[in-house]
């Protein structure tokens, strides 16, 4: 699946690459899915389904953004819609790409 | 704010929650917005304070009864809360407090008159992430601003601003109270704090505190409400609003924002002595829920006490109930009602409808309740010509700006 763009061409989000949760940001697990805070911008945002919970728990022990999304058990039919919300957290800072271990 | 939503569009979505605004308005398992008043202490005398602060409680938290709920604060993983007062910089171990908080995970923005903004603490400030600040300024020329918040406010809160951009600190606060005097000044506003590098953030004037004796004379014409609508909408996320003006929604499209009113299931209050309201604007016997030094603290308060669980209850909308914009507005804000002597589940006293005015003048010659707490130094009642304080630290920074309009979508 080819990354996700921004309008300008900038890749805003790519699943085969290596991802992780912002340090700066803070999750609080509520019963919708959870709250993300970021510190630096002191953006709120709101993760709608504990499944999209669990994958961004999981990027930074994941190689890929693919295989966090996978080991959270969303299958192939739905990852579209969690690589989009992923590229959402990616735009808003709260999760970066991780340098290759 | 941004909600990442994971639309169910041909996949099974997992366990569907139904809409966010129905989630909060059943409560979260913490408060995402809270408001910690540290002191009712204050320098100025603001005429519309919606504490009546003045003068310190010699009831007020200790030190390290402050630090222990900001340990429960970090338990509960709040992220932030929004310290105000009176003005919190007098108390002698607020920036004791701010850095214990910061240390503990729990981000800080706090409201001030800017009195205490030195270059050095503006440079403290500017280094590091995890405090915001907000100044609290009435009025876009000193005159305006003066008559509410008191002679000299004016040049002290413009001085606290140019030492925060001298030092770098890009982002701050100038946070307006919106009056019938100053609705005409919007632009001039929103100039002020580009020209230093801060964001602007207009929240409503309530009837609150000894906001109650000069609602009257201060509050927005119906006219001006339209106005402060339509610059709210041209202006979009670019202007916080703390959430501030969901009763405008009446008028067309949601500004950005829950359009909700959060109190007591996103929202609450903890005063100095510790005593828990549903909300900032709402400091009366009637939307007391506990006090933090009780058995069980701070959580026991927001997750159990009768009058939070009886908020997270569906509401009835009474007389609102008819009206096709209820889903919009809300029937408003609670305090709004309240301390004008109106039923709460009625119309806001500024309905955009009118019906608010329609219910103020049946309410008759009745007396609206008063406030339970008074620490005022003057003795109330005054004109509004002249005399300080400040009011204000609402609900946050809008932690759910945006949010309005993306629920539409859900």
């Amino acid at each position: 699946m080819p990354p996700i763009q921004h309008p300008d061409g900038d890749v805003v989000f790519d699943a085969s690459s290596p991802w992780l949760l912002n340090p700066q940001v803070s999750l609080r697990p509520e019963s919708f899915g959870a709250l993300a805070y970021h510190f630096g911008t002191r953006r709120l945002s709101f993760l709608k389904s504990r499944t999209l919970l669990a994958v961004v728990e999981g990027l930074g022990d994941q190689p890929t953004g693919h295989d966090a999304c996978r080991a959270a058990g969303v299958t192939a039919a739905e990852f579209g819609t969690y690589e989009r919300a992923l590229a959402t957290l990616a735009r808003s800072g709260m999760i970066c790409e991780r340098q290759a271990s | 704010m941004t909600l990442v939503t994971v639309p169910s569009a041909g996949a099974p979505a997992p366990a569907p929650v139904g809409r966010l605004i129905d989630q909060f308005e059943r409560g979260l398992d913490a408060p995402i917005c809270l408001t910690w008043e540290l002191t009712y202490a204050c320098n100025l005398a603001c005429v519309h304070c919606l504490s009546s602060s003045g003068r310190r409680d010699p009831n007020e938290l200790t030190t390290s009864e402050c630090k222990a709920i900001i340990d429960e604060f970090e338990r509960m993983q709040i992220f932030y809360v929004n310290i105000g007062g009176g003005e919190p910089t007098v108390r002698s171990d607020f920036w004791e407090l701010v850095e214990y908080a910061t240390d503990h995970h729990v981000g800080v923005k706090f409201s001030t008159n800017g009195s205490r903004i030195t270059a050095e603490v503006a440079n403290r400030l500017a280094a590091g992430d995890y405090v915001d600040v907000q100044i609290s300024l009435d009025g876009a020329t000193a005159p305006v601003n003066d008559a509410v918040r008191g002679a000299g406010s004016y040049a002290t809160a413009i001085t606290a601003m140019g030492r925060l951009a001298d030092a770098g600190f890009v982002g701050f606060k100038l946070s307006v109270v919106v009056t019938r005097q100053n609705i005409g000044q919007l632009d001039a506003f929103k100039e002020l704090a580009d020209r230093h590098g801060a964001q602007l953030r207009l929240t409503r004037l309530r009837p609150s505190g000894r906001g109650a004796d000069v609602w009257d004379e201060l509050h927005p014409t119906a006219g001006q409400q339209r106005v402060l609508y339509d610059w709210l909408v041209s202006h979009g996320e670019d202007v916080l609003t703390g959430d501030s003006f969901f009763h405008l929604a009446g008028y067309g499209d949601p500004l950005p924002g829950l359009n909700l009113c959060g109190a007591g299931r996103v929202v609450c209050l903890v005063d100095p002595v510790g005593d828990v309201y549903a909300c900032p604007f709402a400091i009366h016997d009637q939307f007391l829920a506990g006090n933090v030094r009780s058995p069980g603290g701070f959580g026991e308060v927001w997750r159990h006490s009768d009058l939070f669980t009886e908020l997270r209850r569906p509401q009835s909308a009474g007389a609102c109930g008819s009206c096709g914009h209820y889903d919009a507005c809300r029937g408003g804000c609670m305090a709004a009602k309240f301390f004008t002597g109106l039923p709460l589940d009625g119309p806001d006293p500024e309905c955009v409808l009118g019906h608010g005015e329609h219910s103020l003048a049946a309410r008759g010659d009745a007396d609206p309740p008063k406030p339970s707490l008074d620490h005022s130094r003057r003795p109330r009642r005054v004109a509004v010509a002249m005399l300080p304080r400040r009011p204000d630290r609402a609900c946050d920074e809008s932690p759910l700006a945006g949010l309005g309009r993306d629920l539409r979508r859900d």
